[in-house]
């Protein structure tokens, strides 16, 4: 017979740790090389500038400094943390996975380990898994780390793409609580449009922009209704929403839908681009930095993309 | 609906997603080269005619409407009463 575990203590997020690499990117930049101006980038898309990894950059390195970072800001020591998810699709190496390496390098060599990949939403799928662990007793704390160096899989001379993705990295350490931290979590799917984001034949990312701009802006209005309501949080309660850093007005829309009038909306889109999974742990980790949410408010998140797939919880800013 | 009103009902929509004067939306109207309209707003545009008219606009016939006069052609190709 299988003993039941524990299954009575809550879970939040304790600390949130960010990477961003140096080497800024603007749009002037991009438009040496590419048709396009800083007006039509903006525009389009929001965002005025972006972080592109150096050599040192990988996706493990990076996902490791922003593991560091959050495990400081919890004051956790590394030999608690039971497991590591890494949340990424920009691997270039798909086996091994990078969670163990991730692991090892922050100390934590006894943790287990195992990466994610559902694109743009892995951080919130993972963020599910960890607060279950954490309330079924498998672990008393987990690191979901989200990292991604999308400029490895970019077509530099394809300004539809080359303008939106980037590099980063953001982790958050879930652990017990006396309260909900952790909302449940809303998913879904939409396999028939597997072919709008992804890798084309030669292996470059590639996205049909107004197909991806009309599912976002028609369904993800609904689905962070469905997050809030999930969570039995009213859209005026929220501090704050931070949906997938995709595209501003795609942030702006799914604002206006949810109607969170007291919220502050994150946009960080603007200064680090489209990072993929690292995008909403990148944007929460800022609003908390800038002094923009407070401990114990509530944040919205919502992320989707490739697969197509989405996810997203309500959860307490630590 | 006349072909004249679903002309003016176009404009309103044209104006509310871009900000453009409802005036300048005429039929010889093209979105790109006369009204500096972008792929992003054309997909605001046909999701509001969408709930407008009653009708569905697929992505792949979203990118055949050139021009305003498109737009009322595949209207009335629709079966959307003019």
């Amino acid at each position: 017979m299988i003993v039941a575990t524990s299954a009575s203590r809550f879970s939040r997020i304790v600390g949130l740790g960010e990477y961003r690499p140096a080497r800024v990117v603007t749009n002037d930049d991009l438009a040496q090389t590419l048709d396009t101006n800083d007006d039509w980038i903006r525009q389009r898309t929001g965002i005025a500038s972006r972080r592109i990894g150096g050599d040192e950059d990988s996706v493990v390195a990076m996902a490791s400094a922003a593991t560091t970072k959050a495990l400081a800001d919890a004051g956790v020591d590394p030999s608690r943390v039971g497991q590591v998810i890494l949340a990424t699709c920009s691997m270039t190496k798909h086996v091994p996975g990078g969670s163990a390496q991730v692991a090892h390098a922050i100390g934590a060599r006894a943790a287990g380990a195992y990466d994610l990949n559902a694109a743009c939403a892995g951080f919130c799928y993972g963020l599910a898994a960890a607060s279950d662990a954490v309330r079924h007793g498998q672990s008393e704390y987990v690191v979901v780390a989200a990292s991604e160096r999308l400029s490895d899989w970019v077509d530099w001379s394809d300004r539809a793409s080359a303008i939106l993705f980037a590099d980063g990295a953001a982790a958050a350490i879930v652990g017990p609580a006396d309260s909900p931290g952790i909302g449940p979590l809303v998913c879904g799917s939409d396999g028939a449009n597997a072919q709008l984001i992804g890798l084309d034949d030669d292996r470059r990312l590639h996205l049909d922009g107004p197909a991806v701009y009309r599912w976002a802006t028609t369904e993800m209005g609904a689905a962070a209704r469905a997050v809030c309501e999930a969570a039995g949080v009213e859209p005026h309660e929220l501090a704050a929403v931070v949906p997938h850093q995709a595209n501003l007005r795609i942030v702006s829309s799914i604002a206006k839908q949810l109607g969170a009038s007291q919220a502050v909306v994150a946009d960080d889109v603007v200064e680090t681009g489209n990072t993929s999974a690292a995008s909403v742990p990148l944007a929460l980790a800022r609003l908390r930095r800038e002094g923009k949410v407070a401990t114990g408010d509530l944040a919205l998140t919502l992320a989707f993309g490739a697969g197509l797939t989405w996810a997203g919880s309500v959860v307490t800013v630590p | 609906m006349s072909d004249e009103n679903q002309l003016a009902a176009l404009g309103e929509i044209v104006q509310e997603a871009t900000g453009i004067p409802a005036a300048r939306v005429v039929p010889g109207a093209s979105f790109v080269d006369d009204l500096d309209i972008d792929s992003l707003s054309m997909v605001e545009i046909a999701t509001m005619a969408e709930d407008r008219f009653h009708v569905s606009i697929p992505d792949s016939e979203l990118a055949k409407l050139k021009t305003v006069g498109d737009v009322l052609e595949f209207l009335a190709a629709a079966g959307v009463p003019a």
